[in-house]
């Protein structure tokens, strides 16, 4: 699904703001664009929550995904995505696998790994 | 929103997956960078929106103010499995200036750039080359080759652009698999330059 090619849904009648209930976007450093998220084990909850909310965590419920396609898949703009989690992540019912630390990214070993497996896969 | 999601397992990551890199895809309008992502990626490419205030996306500012309309911009990404371990994203965006917040994110940890050009409007490259610069996130540069127009020699080019003598200069053609790869695999070793 593609946001802008159409297949609008409710959410986007209802501004960002108000999904957030007004609260400040985190930045962009507790959940990066390819920070990796998905649902805590034992996580039952769901009945309480809003609709937002309660799409995201069964869109996470399947596996790990980047907190760029979760926003891509919901539809929803990656600032709000971020309020949501963090919110979600505060009580407990998602985890996430943070991204390689910046200052370690540049390190020979991820680009090697890079390399290899563009390589491997069309070479 | 889409229920389908659930059940598709190409949706999701494999469990072991640990780290999460990131390249960059940049380029003026229309040189091919939403082609260039989609021809790589595993996974349909994706959108999302970075909504734009003038207060720093502070969204209570927007309380009140009826009828404001935020600025919104897209960022198009896709997404290679490279290991059981390793998940690659390649993140495009467009190279306008007043985009910060945007290219903040995206700059974040990004492993380098992939800068695409077209040889025949070279002076459009100019403020996303400013901007990847003051990033300073490392680059090569793409020259996506459309087919009809005769391709500049390298170190035309090279001048033109101002590059530094060993910025890779890689001719590739976004919809092609493997030449969008070759040019991936370019950056990639340059960046290797680098680092050792």
């Amino acid at each position: 699904m593609r946001a802008g090619d159409g297949g609008h849904d409710s959410v986007d009648l209802v501004r960002p703001y108000v999904i957030t209930n007004g609260q400040d976007l985190p930045k962009g450093d507790e959940f990066e664009l390819v920070t990796l998220v998905t649902v805590a084990a034992g996580n039952a909850r769901q009945a309480q929550l809003d609709p937002e909310r309660r799409a995201l965590l069964e869109l996470c419920s399947g596996g790990y995904l980047s907190v760029a396609e979760i926003a891509g898949h919901i539809g929803l703009p990656i600032g709000v995505i971020r309020v949501l989690l963090s919110d979600l992540a505060g009580s407990g019912q998602i985890i996430t696998r943070n991204p390689v630390p910046a200052a370690q990214l540049t390190d020979i070993q991820v680009l090697q790994e890079v390399l290899d497996g563009l390589q491997t896969r069309f070479g | 929103m889409d229920s389908r999601l659930a059940s598709d397992d190409h949706t999701y990551l494999p469990e072991a997956v640990q780290v999460a890199a990131k390249i960059l895809v940049v380029g003026h309008f229309a040189v091919g960078k939403t082609t260039f992502i989609g021809t790589l990626s595993e996974i349909p490419p994706l959108r999302t929106e970075e909504t734009m205030t003038r207060a720093g996306a502070h969204v209570d500012d927007l309380r009140g103010v009826q009828g404001k309309t935020t600025t919104t911009v897209a960022m198009d990404f896709g997404r290679l499995t490279l290991s059981e371990t390793l998940v690659l994203y390649l993140f495009g965006t467009p190279g306008q200036q007043r985009f910060v917040q945007v290219w903040e994110d995206m700059t974040r940890g990004a492993l380098g750039a992939l800068l695409l050009i077209d040889p025949q409007r070279l002076e459009e490259s100019f403020p996303v080359m400013d901007l990847v610069e003051s990033y300073g996130i490392p680059y090569a540069i793409g020259v996506n080759y459309f087919g009809e127009a005769p391709t500049r020699p390298d170190d035309e080019l090279r001048e033109a652009l101002d590059l530094l003598p060993d910025t890779p200069i890689v001719t590739c053609d976004a919809r092609d698999e493997k030449s969008s790869a070759g040019a991936l695999i370019a950056l990639v070793k340059y960046l290797q330059t680098r680092t050792s």
